[in-house]
């Protein structure tokens, strides 16, 4: 057996997995205050409402938490930069053939990443001005109800895309879930990052 | 061991972006909300599939209830109650209030927390003239409405009250107020903010105070006059 490859962190997967709570809440009490006949049929606005509410004042809280942590940190500065290697992932058609060495994360990881922070941001700006109707005249509140839909819409699709990738790749979901993989796993899938890391190669028979 | 990040900090730049964009949507959004919807209403409503619906195009109602069940009231179990600081209490049903004089007019539908249903066709009966009929009392300087959903409360000042365009609807949109926008009877409070529109609506009452309200216990202004 060859020893498995760290990936992530104690303190990465922790806030991953609170971010991931905080939005599931987020989504489900959006999805109850949204669609008309879920909102009558569960009723209690002001209940759901806070409880939205609160979920989505806390959702950047472990993001920021996290920030002492060094893996997390370095983890986040890998996924801020580009390299010329991770556009030519983006348009290359064999992007997933191992033919284009990619890092601790591929492009569209770190596109996802940026997306999604971004998108959290904007909601919950949006969200206090609508949730404090005096800060702000009513034509911005009634832009930030419109911004708010749209990027809860975008970030329900980047979830389910989220979600959707990680349902193919068993091996991913361990490594967000314990915090190793596999060393064959880390070459096919992140080849730069393992040889960063220094995973050998099966040998050859 | 962990290189240097190399690259342009793209993250970072796309976060930005989209901060700029959200920013520019606040500002901007109300105007592109009312293109997009006269682009796609139309669309929507010949849409078999049903898809465009699941878009966030705005000028739709939410629905909103505060408590779980709400109870169905029909023709023949409806009654509105006047009551309070009156000389002639009275309870109405449904025929009853159809077969006064309506009034019809089409106005906005203003939420607080900035959606907006334009151009709604209303009727119904004046508040004022129910008030009128009751005769209050002197002491009687507001109206407290009750919903039959037993939680919700509003209230509105006697001058607010005897508005010509404060309604008890009894038609929206062209056909009876359905039981999911607060029928077959709610307020309609055409300058306020919806909040101040009490649906499934049960009670009026005359006080000599105006008592604050289920949201403005909670903080909403009891004035809620829509204001730019």
């Amino acid at each position: 057996m060859r020893p498995l490859v760290p990936r992530f962190s104690r303190s990465v997967r922790l806030v991953h997995w609170a971010t991931a709570v905080l939005l599931g809440i987020g989504v489900v009490t959006a999805f109850v205050l949204y669609n008309g006949s879920v909102t009558l049929a569960v009723g209690h606005r002001r209940v759901i409402e806070l409880i939205h509410v609160y979920a989505g004042f806390a959702l950047p809280v472990p993001m920021l938490a996290g920030l002492i942590s060094r893996a997390y940190r370095s983890d986040l500065g890998r996924l801020n930069r580009f390299s010329r290697t991770d556009w030519r992932w983006l348009r290359s058609k064999n992007r997933r053939d191992g033919s284009i060495k990619v890092g601790k994360f591929n492009a569209g990881q770190k596109l996802n990443a940026a997306l999604v922070a971004g998108s959290i941001l904007v909601l919950l700006g949006t969200g206090l001005i609508m949730y404090f109707p005096d800060w702000v005249r009513l034509s911005w509140r009634s832009g930030a109800t419109f911004v708010h839909d749209w990027f809860a819409l975008g970030l329900g699709l980047l979830t389910l895309g989220h979600i959707a990738f990680a349902v193919r790749d068993a091996e991913s979901r361990r490594g967000m879930r314990s915090g190793v993989v596999e060393p064959e796993w880390a070459l096919a899938e992140h080849e730069a990052w393992a040889d960063e890391l220094g995973v050998t190669r099966p040998e050859q028979h | 061991m962990a290189a240097q990040p190399e690259g342009a900090p793209i993250g970072r730049r796309t976060v930005l972006s989209l901060l700029a964009l959200g920013a520019a949507g606040v500002v901007g959004g109300s105007r592109v909300q009312s293109a997009l919807t006269s682009w796609l209403g139309p669309l929507e409503s010949r849409d078999p599939t049903g898809l465009i619906a699941l878009l966030p195009l705005g000028d739709t109602f939410r629905f909103y209830s505060v408590t779980g069940h709400v109870p169905t009231r029909t023709a023949a179990t409806y009654r509105l109650t006047v009551s309070g600081l009156v000389s002639h209490p009275a309870t109405y049903t449904l025929a009853d209030l159809e077969g006064m004089p309506q009034t019809h007019f089409t106005k906005d539908f203003q939420c607080v927390t900035g959606w907006r249903v334009p151009e709604v066709p209303w009727s119904g009966v004046p508040l004022s003239s129910l008030i009128e009929r009751a005769n209050p009392t002197s002491s009687a300087k507001a109206v407290r409405f009750r919903s039959f959903d037993g939680t919700y409360t509003e209230s509105l000042t006697m001058k607010e009250a005897m508005r010509s365009d404060v309604i008890v609807a009894l038609r929206m949109l062209g056909a009876p107020v359905t039981h999911d926008h607060g029928g077959p009877v709610r307020m309609y409070c055409a300058s306020m903010y919806g909040y101040k529109s009490t649906k499934w609506l049960s009670g009026i009452e005359l006080t000599d105070t105006e008592i604050p309200g289920y949201w403005e216990e909670y903080g909403y202004d009891i004035n809620g006059t829509v204001r730019d």
